[in-house]
């Protein structure tokens, strides 16, 4: 199965809940926010959340900046 | 400490039912170091900065950038990079889901040589955000109707830029803001983008501004400590001299003597 995550395709080998791919990705869960084809995925849903074949995945965080 | 000072001193910004004593609200960009950064912040005295919302990197070089700000701040997460509607209403939905906060500072760019705001999209995706629940502080071109219409969709300050972000040419449009704030006398106006130095800043709270945001005035400032401590003290006395109202401009002199029992 393959998803893509920030543009990035990745292969995932077994079933895999969002909060198992943050996981994987080593991400600080506490300080992110996560889209799932263009809807956000509430944190409390992320354990239910199980990823399918071709799903976008936007995953960010905050950066400094003041305009643009 | 005069009783002018102490009577502005309790004057206090309110946004989104949170009151503020601070009326300068600065940028997270652009530091040369997080310690620069911090020390900036704090000479400033704002109390509410704002911060951009990016994908994060996959390859675990991650850190929190939040964990570098001072935690009594208030976050203002911006909407900086979108140029739709669409992009900029994903942006602050997941900004609150980050960061449980419902304040958003709204940008929509419609051009990147000048960065200016495409207000059409602005005040549409500020539309949508607003029935979402969020409170939007919309930066747009310093434009009566826009800033009326953007009040309409129920936005809880608007920003009118006071020169192209990052360009630190200060107020080019004085009769524009002093008009938005005639006409709307009610609004919070918070001038956003293209101070450049203290009088800059000076110059909009003169004109009337409840508040100015900033960032590259004083992130590339030589010195950003000093520089945001002289962008505080200028907008204190900005906003002094607004409260205090200005003596009228005349063409011709006005002796402040007496004419009478001059020596002859």
């Amino acid at each position: 199965m393959r998803v893509y995550v920030n543009g990035e395709a990745k292969e995932l080998s077994a079933p895999t809940s969002l909060s198992e791919l943050i996981a994987q990705l080593d991400l600080p869960a506490a300080r992110i926010a996560v889209e799932l084809n263009r809807n956000v995925v509430r944190r409390h849903d992320w354990n239910a959340t199980m990823l399918n074949d071709d799903d976008a995945l936007e995953i960010v965080h905050f950066v400094g900046g003041g305009s643009t | 400490m005069s009783t002018a000072i102490q009577a502005t001193s309790r004057e206090t910004l309110i946004i989104a039912g949170r009151e503020y004593s601070s009326r300068l609200i600065i940028g997270t960009g652009k530091y040369r170091s997080y310690d620069q950064m911090r020390s900036a912040h704090e000479a400033s005295g704002a109390e509410m900065v704002t911060v951009a919302v990016r994908r994060v990197p996959l390859d675990r070089s991650s850190e929190s950038f939040l964990d570098h700000l001072d935690p009594a701040l208030q976050i203002l997460p911006n909407t900086a990079g979108c140029y739709s509607a669409e992009d900029a209403v994903r942006t602050a939905r997941l900004a609150r889901e980050a960061l449980q906060t419902d304040l958003v500072k709204l940008e929509v760019i419609g051009d990147q040589t000048t960065l200016f705001p495409d207000n059409e999209q602005t005040l549409e995706a500020a539309r949508i955000l607003v029935k979402e629940g969020f409170v939007v502080l919309p930066y747009f071109n310093d434009d009566l109707i826009m800033a009326k219409k953007l009040l309409d969709a129920g936005c809880a300050a608007i920003m009118p830029l006071a020169a192209p972000i990052g360009s630190g040419m200060g107020v080019q449009n004085p009769a524009n803001l002093r008009i938005i704030r005639e006409q709307l006398p009610d609004a919070t106006i918070i001038v956003d983008a293209g101070v450049g130095t203290a009088s800059d800043a000076a110059v909009a709270m003169e004109l009337g501004a409840d508040a100015v945001l900033m960032n590259t005035a004083i992130a590339e400032a030589e010195d950003p400590a000093k520089m945001a401590t002289a962008m505080k003290l200028a907008i204190q006395a900005g906003r002094l001299a607004y409260v205090a109202g200005r003596m009228p401009k005349r063409l011709y002199a006005s002796a402040s003597s007496p004419l009478q029992g001059v020596v002859k």
